[in-house]
């Protein structure tokens, strides 16, 4: 237990102090790092309580996925100039306030949770659910996930199908003057549409980009 | 003293893993240029030691005298990590490749989701180098392969839940053992094809080598590179290409199991099986690497995402009605 109690502290310190970074450091690039080192030991801390397939699909879609996209946008905006002057700009500070409001409202919604975990604990607890405790955990979230709550699941995937129809929408445009090259033309070409042989009369030429 | 042993115990494992790992990737270099070299009717490294087989040594040697130059512009701290990033995940991803049914270094739960969350990792060492270096052709190129790699490994996940539906776990040794009878290479054909393709663009192999074009982008992300950085770089990937063939051949072609259940084959061990199907596999990649021209950036994001996604997901379809209509789903 001393081993397991020792990479708890360990794991948990950084996903602590990382997530400070990500919000103290002045690169913009570093805050993105950071948030992956706290995304890395959050599903450290996963798999050590036992909760190997949630761990691993945080690494594969936070990782994997989310924050790759994180990075790529940030790189390419060059957001690191832009959050100086919020910070070093004085009239310019207008989203502090709305940060404000908004961290408050989050640290409410924290209280509340964590206050309900602790005095009505069978509010949240997961008893009712039923769990064989001699199948992997992969198993019985699927048995959970496929049964009980399968109309929020549905539910769930439909919102994010809506959104990314939504984001295709919102981002797709018909630009006039456009070349698109067409795959199944440029692979159907055969010789005869591209090689004209013309026989050239001596002393006169031919003209031929017509 | 409990902890001490099982600590020298772990540490004498991983070391036997991960030096032949090592060994293997230089083995595997000096492969892959002299099939190239064939192809092209040239001899390939063929001066250092017997047929040239200490080529990869003498190389490796070579980078370790070199002197290492760190831009003096470049985001420092990250360029160094960048390399160590790529190797680091190249090499722990073979804790859980299982040489037979005992041999295995971790034999987890999920396995293959452990296998694909590395992959899905190996991306940063890239988009690290290319953003550190401070410098527009390695950011091209990892922003190149940050999109590739990206795309690609959607197509992988859902061929992994092809193979999923017919095994019903995620632990290695169960996908092995599901393909006692047959292996998943002929029920799922177009799945293995497209598998290997992908993986061919998931380790910016030719013809998916943009990340490193060196007609456009000099070497891409690992152009303000040198010496033993570099080296890692290099080792990283290979390590790579042989995770993706072992991925393959555990998927796909039986992993440790002999291809037919009767007696002198069984003898062999299931170790030298496994090798021979990623040293199978791996002589497929450098043929295509040898014979096929590069693709172009926007063919290439096409590939992904018009052709392998929806074909793939077809597949998802009709692998899950076929085995609910005649109730095979594995049920464990």
């Amino acid at each position: 237990m001393l081993a397991h109690a020792i990479f708890f502290y360990i794991f948990s310190l950084i996903a602590i102090i990382s997530a400070i970074m990500v919000t103290v450091s002045k690169n913009t690039v570093h805050s993105v790092f950071f948030l992956i080192l706290d995304f890395i030991s959050i599903s450290c801390l996963f798999i050590m309580i036992g909760a190997e397939f949630l761990g691993m699909i945080m690494l594969i879609i936070y990782v994997g996925a989310v924050a790759v996209l994180f990075l790529f946008v940030v790189m390419m905006l060059n957001v690191a100039q832009q959050k100086n002057q919020w910070f070093s700009a004085k009239e310019n500070s207008k989203h502090i306030p709305v940060g404000l409001i908004i961290s408050t409202i989050i640290f409410f919604e924290l209280i509340i949770v964590i206050g309900g975990w602790k005095y009505k604990p069978d509010l949240v607890s997961s008893m009712s659910l039923n769990i064989d405790n001699n199948i992997s955990n992969t198993h019985a979230i699927g048995y959970v996930l496929y049964t009980d709550y399968i109309h929020i699941f549905q539910l769930s995937g439909m919102i994010l199908l809506v959104a990314m129809v939504g984001a295709i929408v919102l981002t797709f445009r018909q630009r006039s003057g456009v070349k698109r090259q067409s795959y199944f033309s440029q692979i159907s070409r055969e010789r005869s549409d591209g090689v004209e042989l013309i026989d050239i009369p001596s002393n006169q030429g031919v003209k031929s980009d017509d | 003293m409990d902890y001490l042993s099982i600590i020298f115990s772990e540490t004498y494992k991983i070391l036997f893993l991960l030096v032949p790992v090592l060994v293997s990737v230089a083995m595997v270099v000096w492969l892959d240029r002299r099939i190239w070299a064939f192809v092209q009717k040239r001899q390939g490294p063929n001066v250092v030691g017997p047929f040239g087989l200490l080529q990869s040594l003498a190389d490796a040697l070579k980078y370790m005298f070199k002197e290492v130059i760190i831009p003096s512009s470049s985001n420092k701290i990250i360029f160094i990590l960048a390399p160590i990033v790529t190797m680091t995940l190249a090499l722990i991803s073979w804790a859980v490749i299982p040489f037979s049914e005992t041999q295995v270094l971790a034999d987890i739960n999920v396995g293959i989701l452990y296998l694909f969350a590395v992959s899905s990792l190996g991306v940063y060492g890239i988009i690290m180098g290319g953003w550190a270096s401070n410098s527009k052709y390695p950011f091209l190129g990892a922003i190149r392969s940050a999109a590739q790699m990206v795309s690609y490994e959607v197509s992988i996940g859902v061929i992994i839940i092809n193979v999923l539906l017919c095994v019903g776990s995620l632990n290695l040794n169960d996908i092995v053992m599901a393909q006692t009878n047959l292996w998943f290479i002929i029920p799922l054909f177009p799945m293995f094809v497209i598998f290997f393709i992908s993986a061919l663009a998931e380790t910016n192999r030719p013809p998916f080598d943009l990340p490193e074009a060196e007609a456009e982008l000099v070497a891409g992300y690992q152009t303000e590179y040198s010496g033993m950085m570099y080296a890692m770089f290099w080792l990283g990937e290979y390590a790579n290409i042989l995770l993706m063939c072992a991925m393959g051949s555990i998927l796909f072609l039986g992993g440790w199991l002999s291809p037919i259940e009767i007696y002198p084959f069984t003898l062999i061990p299931g170790a030298i099986w496994l090798i021979l199907k990623i040293l199978f596999l791996f002589i497929l990649f450098a043929l295509v690497k040898a014979t096929v021209p590069r693709y172009r950036y926007d063919q290439l994001m096409r590939l992904g995402w018009k052709i392998f996604l929806p074909l793939a997901l077809t597949w998802v379809v009709l692998t899950s009605s076929y085995l609910f209509y005649f109730n095979l789903l594995p049920t464990n």
